[in-house]
């Protein structure tokens, strides 16, 4: 497990993945830093079939409950998501779903409520190609479109089932227009607070309305289904006026249509959204924190620089995702190790680092939640609320729990490795094949020393199995549970 | 060995004695002396709260107008009397223990309270409300802000938020902690015995020193040996058994968790408290049983009155103050989803053994007339009367004992606010 790599290799993958199994930094440390961004966003040169090594010797396992069902189980659906964090050959994908799946915040919960856990399931992480109806869940939507085109991920946001049901469009009618969706398209999801006013709400209502869900499908083939509908009886079809650009002439009023015609309304506003510089801005701002840092105020060289890719590509997030990481900004000293990890983020790389060899990520779902985060249940339509306040007491120790039960379930791996290396020789190589394993941001004066102390407790170092299984998973409990293991 | 505050407090004053000197430090020592028994639960109501739903003017004739669907009828509010404007007030039928709780006079309902130009959007308004600086919404919060006035060394257990994201209120330079689950709290190792006593040892050793000009880092230290030096003193809240019985959900469980922090006395003064469910846009469903506001008052109620129920046979409701807020009210009229939509200036209240119970403020009429003072918007939304940040001064200067001035940034006071 002690391994040599480029240190630059291992910050992209920190950032644009979830830390490195062993052959992820053998594949990349072959690469130029180049090639190696080259090779994170060009993923769809590599095929997509992690979901196949489900339940298969070699990987992290999942917990069957009868059958293993991620269309229509939520549990099953983390977990299948947190595998293939662990196991995707296409990491900045799983990365930059994450990060939408942040951005387009949507919760489990509510859905859960007007459908049913099953539905529900289905409108997120259903694939359309084994759903019956042919539903895609927003959060394969969101995996699909991962690079794609921000106007398109938008458009499909707009007309998804689950966001419907999420922020009330289903019931956007003429007579009474919904606000819900229409301020946080613009609040969260595009240009941000300030950006607008309230009568931008009010119009923005009426834009959707009409856009609500219909039920095609026979329910004796389970094809029956939820999906958007454009409903032209339901839509308001007078002009709406804006306090911002809705056209390239600068133009701020949608005109009149028809209620036939009146679809164009929302496409048009998701048009004037798109081009806003304001929300060029936005995202090369959270881009900023997901990717470069989250120390310090946000680099504006930065945000201007990629809010221009942004708009130059016409929103093209691939485009703007290779800004990202080829900014000088990212590849600064003073970048690496400068963010907290998500809980995910950091349960994923324990997984890679300590060894996922007999460990279920279903045992990774309830500490998850401890540390303040269950996959499809962001705690609002902001989403979660990044940086130190990941790092409450109650979560921070359930960080280190979860170190520790990894830990203990590694224990006869970690001696085995440690056999293999020669590094149980002594506790110095000890601690120096474990520090290899796990990258910190640098360790803090007296930490290596106190992590040597610990080696040398509780006895004379005999090198016994015995003593390897519990002094390495007592290390790797401690070290991953430090305070320097949660920056990446 | 750490002095804790009530040492220093106790030294404090002591000092006063013997010397007389210094007025400035008489009044804080005085100030946190006062304070020092005194607990604030902050409570958020997450999402929006419909107060006209919540504390219903169930005879303005323009609510039955303006909510034909959400509206409770008057036969079946829970009346407690009119206001200083004469409007009859009731509250919602669910709410039988605040009405018990009224009725003894400890609830005071707080009504419209809000700022100027409130904001509709749920985070910017939470933050608002949350450091209690329209200006400057990415400020520590207001309880934080508390928190650190207060005597340093802070004890690692001054406040306690029981969700497990520390919330905008708390935010601090003192670390605060999140602690969701009091039986979950403790130390896991891979090993047994003497080794996982020393994995301990070794982890609290390395969290306990500070690391230098790396603030970001500082923090989860500071984070890592607030949890491991207060293991023991949480597992005690977890072994409380009250005698009430708590509802098995979120909210009660958590109100529980407080009052076995407040009867174990292990030392805690702030407490965050949250209930959610509040955003109801749509299906609002006011009134049947199992609807969905209908059921948010069951879990506010039964949370709330269970706790009250607790502190008081424990001896502890005089200590205790229960102070609400949420981002914003709703609009007044009812949209086309049988729900409500984003709106200003709503009802706050307080709870406690020395809560002047009461109406504190007027109700709003209803009346869609664009020039009704006590609305805004076009009379659609309801327009504040108290500044919230008043209410936040009563709590800190008559209840917590400090001085609201400096934790607020400005002098808030405001009278008629002696609801504590």
């Amino acid at each position: 497990m002690a391994r040599t790599s480029d240190r630059r290799i291992e910050h992209l993958l920190r950032r644009a993945g979830f830390g490195a199994r062993p052959d992820e930094i053998d594949y990349y440390t072959e690469m130029s830093v180049t090639q190696a961004v080259d090779a994170l966003l060009n993923y769809d040169n590599i095929v997509d079939d992690v979901d196949a090594f489900i339940g298969k010797p070699g990987y992290v396992n999942t917990t069957n409950r009868g059958q293993f069902l991620p269309q229509s189980n939520i549990v099953d659906a983390r977990q299948r998501w947190l595998f293939r964090m662990v196991h995707s050959d296409r990491p900045l994908q799983e990365k930059m779903t994450l990060f939408w799946h942040n951005h387009f915040a949507t919760g489990y919960n509510k859905i859960a409520g007007f459908l049913g856990a099953a539905e529900a399931t289905r409108y997120f992480a259903a694939k359309a190609e084994q759903d019956p109806g042919r539903v895609r869940g927003q959060v394969e939507m969101l995996r699909d479109n991962a690079l794609g085109n921000f106007r398109d991920i938008l458009v499909n946001i707009a007309k998804d089932t689950a966001m419907l049901v999420w922020l009330d469009g289903r019931t956007n009618t003429r007579a009474m227009p919904q606000e819900n969706f229409a301020r946080e398209i613009m609040e969260l999801f595009t240009m941000g607070v300030g950006a607008y006013t309230e009568e931008d709400v009010y119009a923005g209502a009426r834009v959707f309305t009409g856009w609500n869900l219909a039920r095609p499908g026979a329910a004796a083939d389970g094809s029956q289904h939820y999906e958007f509908v454009y409903n032209a009886a339901q839509h308001e079809t007078n002009p709406k006026t804006f306090s911002f650009p809705i056209y390239p002439d600068g133009n701020r009023t949608i005109p009149g249509r028809s209620a036939a015609q009146g679809m164009q309304d929302g496409l048009d506003f998701i048009d004037a959204l798109a081009a806003s510089p304001n929300t060029a801005r936005y995202l090369a701002t959270k881009l900023y924190r997901f990717f470069v840092s989250e120390m310090g105020p946000v680099n504006n060289g930065f945000v201007e620089r990629v809010a221009s890719v942004y708009l130059q590509s016409r929103y093209d997030m691939k485009a703007v995702m290779r800004a990202v990481l080829t900014a000088p900004e990212f590849w600064d000293q003073s970048a690496y190790f400068a963010r907290y990890s998500w809980p995910v983020e950091f349960v994923v790389r324990a997984l890679k680092d300590i060894g996922w060899v007999g460990f279920s990520v279903n045992d990774a779902l309830a500490p998850l939640q401890n540390m303040g985060m269950i996959l499809y249940e962001p705690p609002d339509v902001a989403g979660w609320d990044p940086g130190q306040p990941w790092f409450s007491t109650g979560a921070m120790l359930a960080r280190m729990n979860f170190a520790a039960t990894l830990a203990a379930n590694q224990r006869f791996n970690l001696a085995t490795q440690a056999k293999l290396t020669l590094a149980s020789r002594s506790p110095d190589t000890l601690l120096f094949h474990m520090t290899s394993a796990l990258r910190t941001a640098p360790l803090d004066g007296g930490v290596a020393s106190e992590w040597a102390n610990y080696l040398r407790a509780t006895g004379a170092w005999t090198g016994s199995d015995a003593q390897i299984q519990a002094k390495a998973s007592g290390l790797a409990h401690l070290m991953a549970g430090s305070p320097e293991y949660q920056l990446v | 060995m750490k002095v804790t505050r009530r040492q220093f407090i106790e030294g404090g004053v002591a000092a006063f004695t013997v010397t007389f000197a210094a007025p400035e430090f008489f009044v804080d020592v005085a100030r946190a002396q006062g304070a020092h028994a005194r607990n604030l639960v902050v409570l958020y109501l997450g999402g929006g709260n419909d107060s006209l739903s919540m504390l219903v003017p169930y005879n303005d004739p323009f609510y039955r107008v303006r909510r034909p669907t959400l509206a409770v009828p008057a036969g079946q509010v829970l009346q407690i009397g009119t206001d200083g404007s004469r409007v009859a007030l009731g509250l919602h039928p669910r709410l039988t223990g605040l009405k018990q709780i009224f009725d003894q006079g400890k609830l005071a309902l707080i009504q419209r309270t809000g700022y100027e130009n409130q904001s509709r959007s749920h985070f910017l308004g939470t933050d608002i409300w949350s450091t209690a600086d329209p200006n400057n919404p990415q400020a520590l919060g207001w309880v934080g802000r508390y928190l650190d006035s207060l005597p340093s060394p802070v004890d690692a257990l001054a406040g306690w938020n029981t969700t497990g994201t520390l919330p905008h209120v708390l935010q601090a330079r003192t670390a605060v902690p999140s602690i969701a689950n009091a039986a979950g709290y403790s130390f896991l190792s891979p090993n047994g015995g003497a080794e996982a006593a020393a994995e301990r040892e070794t982890a609290l050793r390395i969290a306990s020193h500070v690391p230098v000009d790396r603030p970001e880092l500082a923090f989860v230290y500071e984070s890592s040996r607030a949890a491991l030096s207060t293991l023991d003193r949480v597992a005690s809240v977890a072994t409380y058994r009250p005698a009430t019985a708590y509802p098995n959900n979120g909210f009660g469980q958590a109100m529980q968790a407080v009052a076995g922090a407040m009867v174990r006395a292990i030392g805690t003064r702030v407490f965050y408290v949250t209930t959610g469910g509040f955003d109801t846009h749509s299906g609002q469903n006011v009134n049947a049983a199992g609807g969905a506001y209908f059921n948010l008052m069951a879990t506010l109620n039964d949370g709330l009155f269970a706790f009250y129920n607790d502190l008081r046979s424990q001896g502890l409701l005089e200590d205790t103050l229960v102070l609400s807020f949420s981002e914003f009210g709703r609009r007044i009229s009812e949209n086309g989803s049988q729900g409500t939509d984003h709106g200003s200036a709503s009802v706050m209240m307080a709870i406690g053994g020395r809560v002047n119970g009461g109406f504190y403020g007027t109700a709003p009429n209803l009346n869609l007339d664009p020039r009704n003072p006590t609305l805004e918007n076009n009379a659609a939304d309801v327009r504040y009367e108290t500044d919230f940040r008043s209410v936040y001064a009563q709590v800190l200067d008559s209840w917590l004992g400090t001085d609201s001035v400096r934790v607020l940034g400005g002098n808030f006071r405001k009278g008629g606010l002696g609801f504590i």
